[in-house]
Order: C-alpha cells, then structure tokens, then sequence
C-alpha cells in the first residue's frame, strides 16, 4: 500500500505561545478511512489546518509522497480537500455552481471539464438538483453536503472533515452516514460522534493535549473504556 | 485564533485610569480641537502640545513612549495631506513631473504640510492614550452623558462589537478559500484564472458577508428585544464626577486656551 498521508513529529504553538501540537506523527494508506478524536482543544482542527499548510509549524508533513512546502502549496491543496466545520465558511459564492466550481476554476481547468467536474461532484454527495440555488438559503445538512462537493470537485487524495455531523438532525446525520461510506476515497475525519466512529471506521485516532494517545482499531479502542473516560470521551 | 487587534485597554491603576470617563472624552476632544485650531508654523505652541501629551503619557504610568510607538499605525493617513505641498501658492522650491502633471513644490506648501503632519500626529496620539486609559463601554457611556444623540452611541457600541465577530468571520471565509486554491500538479497549465475573476470572487465574499450580516443583525435585534430592549442600552457603572474629575478639566481646558494664545502671538 503507497502512503497518502504521512506526517512527522508536528508542533504547532499559536500567537501566545499555548502549544497546540505537540509531536504528532501518523501515516494513512490509500483506501484508509479513520477517525480522529479526543476533547475540545485537543489539536484536531490544528492538525487539520496543517496537512493542506494553511498553518505551519515544526515537522513534516508528506502528501502523495511529496513534502509540503510553501512551493507546492498550491499542488497540495489540490489533492488534500479539507472541509471546514461551519459550512458557512466554506460557501462564499452566490450560487452553489459557482462555490463547488472555485476549486476547478482556479486550477485553471477549461469549462466543459470544470462542468463535468460540478456535475460528478454534486452527483456524489446527491445534490444535483440544487446547482442554481443560493448558497446561503440551504439547511444546514444541505450546505455540509454541498461543501464536501465543494472539495470533492478539485478531485483531491484525502477528504480531511472537520465535524462533519455536528448540528445535523438525525436524517441529515444519516445522509452524511450513508454518503461518507460510499465515497471511494481515503478520508480523515474528526468528530465527537462515537456512534458514526463505531460504524464508519476501522481506524481511530485519539488526540488530547496536542498528542496522539492512542492509533489502532477503532473495535479494540471503543472497548478501552480505562482509555476513553482518560480523555473524555464516551463509548457509544 | 481571533481577531483582536483593536482592543487596546490597558489595565493599570494611575490617576488617569481613574478619572471619570467624561473627563477623558472631553479633554481629548479639546485637545483635538485645540491641534486643529493652530496656525500653520506655530512651532513653539506644537511643542507645548506635545509636553502635555508626554505628561498625559506619564501619568496614565503606560510608560511615556506608549503613544508614541502606536501612533505610526495611523500615520499613513496623514498622506491623504500630501497634496497641499503643491497646491498652496507661494515661492516655488522645487518641481517634479508626475504623469501627466508638473507639481511644483512651494514653501508655504511645505510649511503646511509639516504643519498638518504634526497636528494628526499629536491628535491621533491622545485619541489613543483615551482608548488605552478608559473601557470601551465606558466610553460609550460618556458620549451618551455628553448628549451625543443615543442613535449615535448605540452604532459605534453595535460597530464595536461585531467587528470582532466580522473580523472573524472574514478571516475564516478567507481561509477557506485559501484551502481551495489549488494548482493541477502538471506544469504549463497556470492557476489562480485571471485577475477579473478574482475579483470577482472577492466580490462575491464581500456580498455573501453584507447578507450574513443583515440576516444576523435581524437576529440580534429579536434577541434584544426577546430580553426587553426599548431604545437604549443600559449600564451598571454609575459615573460620578469628582473634585479631581472638575480640576482636571478646568486646568485642561486652561492649557488649551494658552496653547491658542502661544499659537497665535
């Protein structure tokens, strides 16, 4: 198996000096789908803000087997789609047309493959219907969707989702579900949800204190409750 | 990671912290005023103008540079100024081609330039030291005390308050979009489309954020007055004025007075 992800000893502080990574390291084959969990402020979304180089801290970072660096940041953003927790950032256009053609559009693409790539993409998160509706009128459920489209379009590597589930009601919880288990791509995806852990992912990552504490099977994981209560979390 | 820049209160317990926020909004208002009302070249009168500020700085105890070093932020928009330097009339120093225009620089020019410099750059400093030394509530409040219209108040407290959460909300759009502008991995093919396009989007960002404002100031004011709002906010810090708050402004506004004379002898 060719690794997809690879990152190296990861440190990250912010501006006033609190450490948010402190040493991390894990690596991710094709195909892989895991779950990253662990407390509010346990280094999750900083993690993720690293593996398309939006923050930089210490460490290394591999994609592809190509380093990160500000030189190919670019060619990096292409194959790590990273979707953002409130959808509402992610949709900054009037249409949805237009948010999940941004990523295509900007990578230069020529218009009938831009079209066939929105057209893939909303198919694939099953919102084909809604390619001239207005952003910011859609449900929420519908806007997380359409922002996994969003990335889905720039035909990256690894999805990375932050939240993906939260704030959805249960039928939307459940679309999401079912979408995340048929999409044929490696995906890392943090959340607080146990019961999808349990059901979507062989893998699980736990974080807390800017350190991973735990990697394996997400079965021998949800069984170690000495572990979960350790880092405040709770078996589904 | 939040946007926090503009909130400048320092906590410090000195005479100016503890004078009544009244106080402070009027005599830098004075002050202003007084900067603005200087002739050109009063030299000798900038200059006492500016000891009142060191002393002003020394007893807020931030330190006597602690203007000093946040006024350049604001300096660049006292270029806006840079014009008079060739449109006032008198004796011409020098002259330069700019485009299609020849300028030529003039003496009373420069001295009005200086001038006008001087006066922002004294002004913006004791604006500062008021931010620094009274709450921005407290503020506020002042203005209200001051009779400035409640109308008035009440946009600069709403202005002030959701510009942080603004602030926040345009760095996330922007880090999103940065998230996404990728580049295909073969060469020759050039990314980021054209400038147009780009500012397009951008354009797209800034409507997308005027109507998430107005729909969230929709749901802000139903917020007010689910919890009794019915006209004007409401303050929990009574401002009395003291004997110290009376001197101060009596001997404040005397400095200014001399000023104006000194200016003008």
């Amino acid at each position: 198996m060719t690794n997809v992800l690879q990152v190296r000893d990861l440190h990250f502080s912010y501006h006033d000096g609190r450490p948010a990574l402190r040493g991390v390291s894990f690596t991710m084959c094709a195909g892989d789908k895991v779950a990253l969990v662990g407390p509010n402020g346990a280094g999750k979304s900083t993690l993720m803000l690293h593996l398309n180089g939006i923050l930089n801290g210490g460490g290394e970072v591999n994609v592809g087997g190509k380093r990160l660096t500000r030189d190919n940041l670019p060619v990096i953003r292409a194959m790590v789609g990273l979707v953002f927790q409130n959808p509402d950032d992610q949709l900054f256009s009037p249409t949805v047309f237009e948010d999940v053609a941004f990523g295509p559009l900007h990578m230069g693409l020529p218009m009938d493959e831009v079209e066939s790539r929105v057209r893939s993409a909303l198919e694939a998160v099953r919102m084909s219907g809604f390619r001239d509706r207005l952003s910011h009128h859609l449900s929420v459920g519908e806007k997380k969707r359409i922002a996994i489209a969003t990335v889905l379009s720039m035909e990256p590597q690894i999805l990375v989702l932050d939240e993906p589930s939260a704030g959805l009601d249960p039928r939307g919880r459940r679309t999401l579900i079912n979408l995340l288990r048929e999409l044929p791509i490696t995906m890392l995806v943090s959340t607080h949800d146990m019961k999808l852990v349990q059901e979507l992912f062989p893998r699980t990552i736990v974080m807390d204190e800017g350190q991973i504490v735990a990697d394996g099977k997400t079965r021998d994981i949800l069984e170690n409750e000495e572990l979960l209560t350790a880092h405040g979390l709770e078996k589904p | 990671m939040h946007f926090d820049a503009f909130d400048r209160y320092h906590e410090t317990d000195s005479f100016i912290h503890r004078l009544d926020p009244r106080v402070k909004v009027v005599v830098t208002v004075a002050f202003i005023l007084s900067n603005a009302l200087l002739p050109d070249g009063a030299w000798i009168a900038s200059g006492l103008a500016w000891l009142v500020l060191l002393f002003a700085n020394i007893s807020s105890r931030l330190g006597i540079t602690f203007t000093l070093k946040r006024s350049f932020v604001a300096l660049p928009f006292a270029l806006v100024a840079i014009t008079v330097l060739f449109s006032v009339t008198g004796e011409p120093l020098a002259s330069l081609r700019f485009l299609i225009w020849d300028l030529t620089i003039t003496d009373v020019g420069i001295l009005r330039f200086v001038s006008i410099l001087i006066r922002s750059w004294l002004s913006v400093q004791m604006a500062i030291l008021l931010v620094a030394t009274a709450r921005f509530p407290d503020i506020i409040h002042a203005l209200e005390h001051l009779r400035v219209p409640s109308i008035l108040t009440t946009i600069i407290a709403f202005l002030y308050r959701y510009l942080f959460v603004l602030g926040d909300e345009v760095f996330r759009l922007m880090r999103a979009r940065e998230s996404r502008s990728a580049a295909l991995a073969v060469s020759g093919t050039r990314s980021g489309r054209s400038a147009v396009w780009q500012a397009k989007v951008a354009g797209h960002m800034a409507g997308q954020l005027f109507l998430r404002s107005y729909e969230r100031s929709d749901r802000v004011y139903n917020a007010m007055l689910a919890r009794g709002y019915a006209g004007h906010l409401e303050t929990i810090n009574p401002h009395e004025l003291r004997r110290r708050d009376y001197v101060t402004v009596a001997l404040a506004l005397l400095a200014m007075l001399f000023l104006q004379l000194v200016g003008r002898l």
